[in-house]
């Protein structure tokens, strides 16, 4: 059975005037997120991305957005309680 | 005129393919969090097999199991390791970071004087690894070109075979049961210390003439861990809705009915209904939370998501909890 998260809620966004259909982010997105279409990558399944950053990072024509964090409510709660931005701080045996 | 181009030396240490005893307790203790922190293996070159200039070169976190489960699967291969220095983060963790990034492989690759070992410019990396690592601009700097592998160590053999082509099948993560279920013991074990509190806010609370807190509450509240930290993850997928927060709340609710039904309610009540409301608000909120908290170990939650889930989850869990606690309270009084 599949796991799915919350819906519409992922702030990818792609500027396809500046994707060259490289397809480098259908190579890191861990989520298959993205298609090619027509020569060009196109997010096809947006509820499936979980905001990682490879895409973003990978993509060497700047052609996608995302506010990149970490899917962890320790990690979210640490950042309120200690008015951090949150970071998966591993270091002390919370999360990952 | 002062010669200082003096080679250094090159350093490439010898590992294998086969995991000791040692290596297989290592990992189950680290998956019980003993140790867990400092489960590191020396950055730097390793060689598998006997690799020549023309041997495929893979890049690994320094977090023993991250190394262990990329060399156990190249048995048969001749070829380099590169352990990057992640502070001993596995390597999906250590990308969120960063520490598993660009920078760090730039200069690994200076350190171990990688272009003088090898005489090809490739790099095969996890694709896990890729929200810290900026290919084009390893490239730029080393000269390597930075090919991303498949995400599960198992498919490496298939990946090379396929001329270091990954399927689409060997991209996608996937959290299996299984997966799920070996993350399950570090969260029990995490709980430990604030149940060992809340045990002995609840005996002083006894020492004082409110109470008794019993047998009852006891394994009311274990199951609600049981729940929350083991159940809930594992059977993740299958519980209905989407919330992390909610599902545990779902089976949490479940498991108070039961303590309730146990203690003969509604035909026969062991206690007054002020306590069975009392464990239907306290038990249920207290597995929401940490279901909650295993947003973290999944691999499909995103931050936006998990934000939103909790702007409503905290809240009712606080409230449920605070009125559950009163409900207790009062009806100790009475």
């Amino acid at each position: 059975m599949r796991n799915r998260y919350l819906k519409n809620v992922s702030t990818l966004k792609m500027g396809s005037e500046k994707c060259t259909g490289c397809g480098k982010c259908l190579e890191v997105c861990p989520h298959n997120v993205f298609v090619m279409t027509n020569g060009k990558s196109v997010i096809a399944q947006k509820d499936n991305c979980i905001e990682c950053g490879a895409c973003v990072k990978n993509c060497p024509f700047n052609a996608l957005e995302v506010k990149p964090g970490v899917g962890c409510a320790s990690a979210i709660i640490k950042g309120w309680l200690t008015g951090t931005e949150p970071s998966c701080d591993c270091s002390d045996g919370s999360c990952c | 005129m002062l010669d200082i181009s003096m080679g250094r030396e090159i350093t490439i240490n010898q590992t294998s393919s086969e995991l000791t005893f040692r290596d297989i307790l290592g990992s189950w203790k680290v998956r019980w969090g003993i140790n867990r922190m400092n489960y590191k293996v020396e950055p730097g070159l390793y060689r598998i097999g006997n690799p020549d200039k023309s041997s495929p070169v893979f890049v690994s976190a320094n977090y023993k199991m991250s190394f262990d489960s990329l060399r156990k699967e190249l048995s048969g291969f001749d070829a380099y390791i590169m352990v990057i220095d992640t502070k001993g983060i596995n390597v999906w963790c250590a990308a969120g970071k960063g520490t598993f990034g660009t920078t760090e492989i730039i200069n690994r690759i200076a350190i171990t004087q990688l272009d003088k070992v090898v005489s090809h410019r490739n790099l095969i990396l996890p694709q896990l690894g890729a929200p810290g690592v900026i290919g084009h601009e390893v490239l730029k700097y080393s000269g390597f070109r930075v090919i991303y592998g498949p995400v599960r160590a198992k498919d490496i053999r298939d990946f090379m075979n396929a001329g270091m082509k990954a399927t689409s099948e060997m991209r996608r993560v996937k959290f299996s049961a299984y997966d799920r279920l070996v993350l399950t013991p570090v969260e029990l074990v995490n709980t430990i210390r604030p149940s060992l509190m809340i045990f002995g806010v609840l005996f002083l609370l006894n020492l004082i003439g409110i109470g008794p807190f019993g047998f009852v509450d006891f394994y009311g509240y274990l199951g609600a861990l049981i729940v929350g930290c083991v159940l809930t993850p594992v059977l993740l997928p299958w519980i209905p809705g989407r919330a992390f927060a909610w599902k545990g709340w779902l089976l949490g609710l479940i498991w108070a009915l039961i303590v309730n039904m146990f203690n003969g309610w509604p035909y026969a009540p062991q206690y007054s209904l002020l306590k069975a409301l009392g464990y239907l608000l306290i038990l249920p909120s207290l597995s929401a939370y940490l279901a909650m908290n295993f947003t973290g170990a999944s691999t499909f939650t995103s931050f936006s998501g998990v934000l939103k889930e909790m702007k409503t989850a905290i809240p009712a869990i606080i409230i449920s909890i605070v009125l559950g606690v009163i409900l207790i309270l009062v009806n100790s009084f009475i």
